[in-house]
């Protein structure tokens, strides 16, 4: 009796110890979009995870495949991010100098207060439109871990060129420049 | 003149214990910032520096300011961040398990333990759980086997 109820316990011991290492296995394997930008570095052009979020700077939803047939440059930041407000007046620019092109920069305003998102976009007079992800849901199937971090896609919703940080060097904006040019292209 | 200054003395401590109410409801923006949690590091708010965390702090501390109840600090938090940013889990759906498993493995524990520690302990002392003698043959065996070795 003893011994049986000795292995049961072990047994359950064991089963359990199994079962927290499947959900870690779980958690590590279903962290969507952990790749994205290195499989757009190797030249591949994954397809971007889809959302639909409300606006920042208006009223109702946008969903990012409602964009397909333009080139997006999809730019998420943060009010309290320090190189969210480097970039900002440039990827302004970007949007100014390309809309008519047929390319549209989306911002993903994330993990933010909506009243200090709103004074960000005053200050900075953008114009582009911007969705708002204040859990965070959508940004993470990005693989996203910090602030900013800037997609190009493609006419296909295709991620072309990823960048981790602000994209305010020389050699950043060119990059920009070069991924924008493939992005229309396709 | 003595009805007078009771009523006065009455409105008084009406008024005190009317103000001592309103103290009494006001939240706490301590007890607030340790039951939200900062959506970057994903501590409660009581534990991060973190800039976002600090503005929800001030966000906090001016909803306080306006008169809004812990509650309506709250929801108007999770409108803001979802409902991960409450640091309790929900007490219903998916987020009810959260409250029922340690609950459900304290059970478990409490009926189960007693049983086997009475069932170990029944196992040593048990008179047929003692070790038996060897068998004779085999006694006999070891014994002339041990005797080639005796210097």
């Amino acid at each position: 009796m003893a011994y049986r109820a000795k292995l049961v316990a072990q047994g359950v011991a064991i089963g359990l110890v199994v079962l927290l290492f499947a959900l870690l296995a779980w958690s590590l394997v279903s962290e969507e979009g952990g790749d994205l930008a290195a499989s757009a570095a190797r030249g591949e052009r994954p397809q971007a995870p889809d959302f639909t979020l409300e606006r920042l700077d208006g009223d109702g939803t946008l969903t990012l495949s409602s964009f397909r047939g333009k080139a997006v440059v999809l730019n998420t930041w943060a009010s309290w991010c320090i190189p969210c407000k480097e970039e900002a007046p440039y990827l302004e620019q970007v949007w100014r100098d390309n809309r008519s092109r047929g390319l549209v920069v989306l911002g993903l305003n994330a993990k933010d207060l909506r009243s200090d998102a709103l004074r960000f976009v005053d200050r900075f007079d953008l114009t582009f439109p911007i969705v708002r992800d204040g859990s965070g849901d959508a940004i993470r199937k990005f693989g996203i871990t910090g602030f900013p971090e800037t997609f190009v896609l493609d006419r296909e919703g295709r991620v072309v060129e990823a960048f981790a940080g602000a994209v305010n060097s020389d050699e950043d904006k060119v990059r920009l420049g070069s991924a924008i040019e493939r992005a229309l292209s396709s | 003149m003595r009805s007078g200054a009771l009523l006065a003395l009455v409105a008084a401590l009406l008024v005190g214990a009317g103000a001592g109410v309103a103290r009494a409801e006001a939240p706490n923006a301590a007890d607030l910032e340790a039951e939200l949690v900062c959506p970057v590091c994903e501590t409660t708010l009581d534990q991060s520096n973190a800039p976002v965390a600090l503005r929800m702090k001030a966000f906090i501390r001016t909803r306080i300011a306006a008169g809004d109840s812990a509650q309506e600090i709250k929801d108007a938090l999770v409108a803001e961040f979802g409902p991960t940013v409450i640091a309790r889990p929900p007490r219903g759906g998916f987020g009810l398990l959260a409250w029922l498993l340690p609950l459900g493995a304290a059970l478990v524990g409490v009926v189960a333990v007693p049983l086997l520690v009475r069932s170990w302990s029944r196992g040593r002392t048990s008179p047929e759980s003692e070790p038996e003698g060897l068998d004779p043959a085999l006694e006999r065996r070891v014994d002339e086997e041990l005797a080639r070795y005796d210097l």
